[in-house]
């Protein structure tokens, strides 16, 4: 099935643009079953190549498509080319796999939706972008599905544009994406000039097998440069310090697609893109620090803005940045393998965090306030399983797939010397678990603090939003077994994804014994559950602590409610600003004054020069037959005297 | 006769029928004026086609007349729709096509 590569991003693409051009004649389950048929094709193909794959030997998994010359200009040849190796098969079944299950779920919440068609259009095309952006064999094709996701996720915040404050979320999102890309692009071009080529396959090559022209860089450094660039493409996308601001913002968009792509897919695409570079960055030390650090500050930041909103979206959009976090620091502590496991399984817990709460806002008619829910348990029992299940699995609980994940980076850190990020990421996991037991007992738990008429509609969601939630709350246990700890049994994921990190420098790290590991996961569970007691007791055993805490912490608490004031001084230090001189500067003097002055001027000028002789043209036949006699005669003239 | 005395009477035609042109207001007038400057072109052709013992002059005299037909035709038009209209012959009245 590997020769039908093409197949797995074409047939979203099909399904996109006959959805897109024609939808808007189509009932709603032509549209559904078109769009679902799409993801679900391209799952389907995607699992068989993926088999294909696994009968190879392990040093054969590296399958390279090419397709055809897409750019040719002198020495630049860019082609048209997949690459399936370990790594991109766990990105597109993921990305097919959880985005089919997204797309079934999106037929019951989407049903009662304007524009039908155009939502699921919409994501079918991110299904192709983001599997062009996975599957392809160079950094200028990645590029273009890079930028094809950023132009989904701006289409779908903005999916109800009569919302004035969705849009204005699709173009911060899009804006500050923007800052993000112009690093990437100038990593790329970066690449090209030091390599000549764009090819995953040649540029890491080339850097393994010259060790002395690419050593190992301790200072600032050519591969250095590279990554860093290449980083901050990444914190763009992937919405880590300091462009994450967009994220939390994006939640304007339809639940399903705060799943799809701001949980599961998307944001993580800058994960994916550190760790097949993964050759340029464990290579330089500034660049793997630098990734660490930003990772370990946003996982942090982020958990504790989580602590306190009240938006339950809003909740598990913060809770993804810190998610994110953690996957960055595996990658930055040079664990690429544990970030990309962590990748999966948050795909797995956070898509379905997001549909149960979508499950629970399509419940309580539109209400996203944790602080009008309450007692769902009762009334929606399949969500709150399901939702529960996810809350434990991402709270780091044994032996749900969150536990092995976030245990591998954490170990990780230890284990290649960095304590303090361990204590940080420690520290973050217990507050992990906290936000997300505090928004499970605010919303299922305890008294139900809607209106009457709210409860009267309360209702379970149809079958085809609560089979997605049960199929992935069957992922979210199970889903972390493939990848047991080596003190369980051998890591068979890792050994997976061993080929494709061949190339990356892998240092060496003193070994430790399986029971100091033991301990250390012992150890995240105590914080974990410590976590979950305190949501319990704060907000189930005394409901009164919340309010009084906040009272008592009032500036803490407003820092965090208000978001660390970031958006305030971004807009402060950077909106504003540029906002002024964009209105005084280039408004108001070079576009009104320089610009329009210019032409203006030009037409002033030639007015001038006109009212000179436009006196000739006044409409007398009379005058005009004088000209033409004393024109011919002075033709006449000239002949005669200068020509004979 | 020589040919010299058929150009001056042609050239004295011409000149009447250019000053006349430029000089006269009403539109009948000038029309007059324009088929005297035709018709003072076509003298010198025939004197030439003469002088030359060559056929194309009078040729061209054939156009010229064929032309100055079809542009009375029109012109004729134009003086009654302008007389329709503007209630006037004088051409300085139709002075509108300008800038």
């Amino acid at each position: 099935m590997t020769d039908y590569l093409w197949l797995i991003p074409l047939i979203p693409l099909i399904g996109a643009a006959i959805n897109g051009l024609a939808g808007k004649r189509f009932s709603k389950s032509v549209i559904a079953f078109i769009a679902c048929g799409a993801a679900g094709g391209s799952f389907i193909v995607a699992l068989l190549s993926f088999f294909d794959l696994l009968k190879l030997a392990p040093d054969q998994r590296h399958l390279l498509k090419i397709y055809f010359t897409w750019i040719e200009s002198g020495d630049f040849v860019a082609k048209a080319e997949f690459l399936l190796d370990p790594l991109s098969a766990v990105m597109i079944l993921v990305v097919t796999g959880v985005g089919f299950v997204i797309h079934v779920y999106s037929i019951g919440y989407m049903h009662a939706e304007d524009g039908f068609y155009r939502f699921f259009s919409y994501m079918n095309l991110f299904l192709f972008s983001m599997l062009i952006l996975v599957l392809s064999g160079n950094f200028l094709l990645m590029f273009v599905g890079w930028e094809g996701v950023g132009l989904c996720s701006y289409l779908l915040i903005g999916y109800y544009f009569d919302r004035r404050s969705a849009g204005d979320a699709g173009k911060k999102a899009f804006i500050v994406n923007r800052i993000g890309d112009i690093g990437f692009i100038l990593g790329v071009f970066l690449i090209f000039v030091i390599f000549g080529n764009l090819n995953f396959d040649a540029v890491f090559r080339k850097i393994a097998e010259a060790p002395e022209q690419f050593p190992l860089e301790t200072g600032v450094g050519i591969l250095t440069a590279i990554g860093l660039l290449l980083f901050v493409g990444a914190t763009g996308k992937s919405a880590q310090i300091p462009l994450y601001v967009w994220l939390p913002d994006a939640m304007e968009g339809p639940t399903p697609v705060s799943a799809l792509i701001h949980a599961a897919t998307m944001v993580t695409a800058g994960v994916y893109m550190v760790v097949r570079c993964s050759p340029i960055f464990s290579r330089s030390s500034i660049a793997l620090e630098v990734v660490m650090t930003i990772g370990i500050l946003t996982a942090l930041m982020a958990a504790t803005i989580g602590l306190v909103q009240t938006d339950i979206k809003r909740v598990l959009a913060y809770s993804t940045v810190s998610q994110l976090g953690y996957m960055f620091v595996a990658a930055g502590v040079g664990a690429f393998s544990a970030g990309i496991f962590h990748l999966m399984t948050h795909a797995f817990f956070k898509a379905l965090l997001f549909l149960g709460a979508g499950s629970v806002i399509h419940a309580m008619h539109g209400e996203q306030d944790l602080l009008r829910m309450g007692g769902l348990r009762r009334y929606t029992p399949i969500t709150f399983w399901t939702m529960f299940i996810a809350a434990l699995a991402i709270s780091g609980i044994f032996p749900l797939a969150g536990f092995f994940s976030k245990d591998e980076i954490l170990w990780s850190a230890w284990s290649r010397g960095h304590p303090f990020v361990w204590f940080f990421g420690f520290v973050t996991a217990g507050l992990t678990a906290f936000y997300m037991f505090r928004l499970v007992f605010l919303t299922f738990f305890g008294d139900a603090r809607h209106s009457a008429e709210v409860r009267h509609h309360l209702h379970e969601s149809p079958p085809s939003m609560t089979v997605p939630l049960i199929v992935l709350g069957i992922l979210s246990i199970v889903g972390g077994f493939i990848g047991l700890p080596a003190w369980i049994g051998s890591n068979r994921f890792f050994a997976f994804l061993e080929p494709s990190l061949a190339l990356a420098h892998h240092p060496e790290h003193p070994e430790f014994s399986h029971s100091v590991e033991l301990g250390f996961a012992g150890l995240s569970i105590i914080v974990a559950a410590l976590g979950i007691y305190l949501a319990y007791r704060i907000y189930l055993l005394r409901p009164d602590t919340a309010a009084a805490l906040a009272a008592r912490c009032k500036g803490i608490h407003r820092l965090l409610y208000r978001k660390y004031y970031v958006d305030e001084i971004y807009d402060a230090a950077i909106v504003h600003p540029a906002l002024k001189a964009s209105t005084d500067l280039l408004w108001k003097r070079a576009d009104a004054g320089l610009i329009d002055g210019a032409v203006n001027g030009a037409g002033k000028a030639i007015q001038g020069m006109a009212s000179i002789l436009k006196d000739v043209q006044n409409g007398l036949i009379r005058s005009y037959a004088t000209w033409i006699l004393l024109g011919a005669v002075a033709i006449l003239l000239y002949i005669s005297l200068f020509r004979s | 006769m020589e040919l010299i005395h058929y150009l001056i009477l042609s050239m004295l035609l011409f000149l009447v029928g250019a000053v006349g042109f430029i000089i006269k207001k009403n539109i009948i007038s000038v029309f007059l004026c324009l088929e005297l400057m035709l018709n003072a072109v076509n003298l010198s052709f025939i004197a030439f086609s003469r002088h030359l013992n060559q056929v194309h002059g009078q040729i061209f005299v054939f156009f010229v007349m064929v032309v100055a037909a079809a542009e009375a035709a029109v012109g004729l038009a134009i003086t009654i729709v302008l007389y329709r209209n503007r209630n006037t012959l004088n051409v300085d009245d139709a002075d509108t096509m300008k800038w």
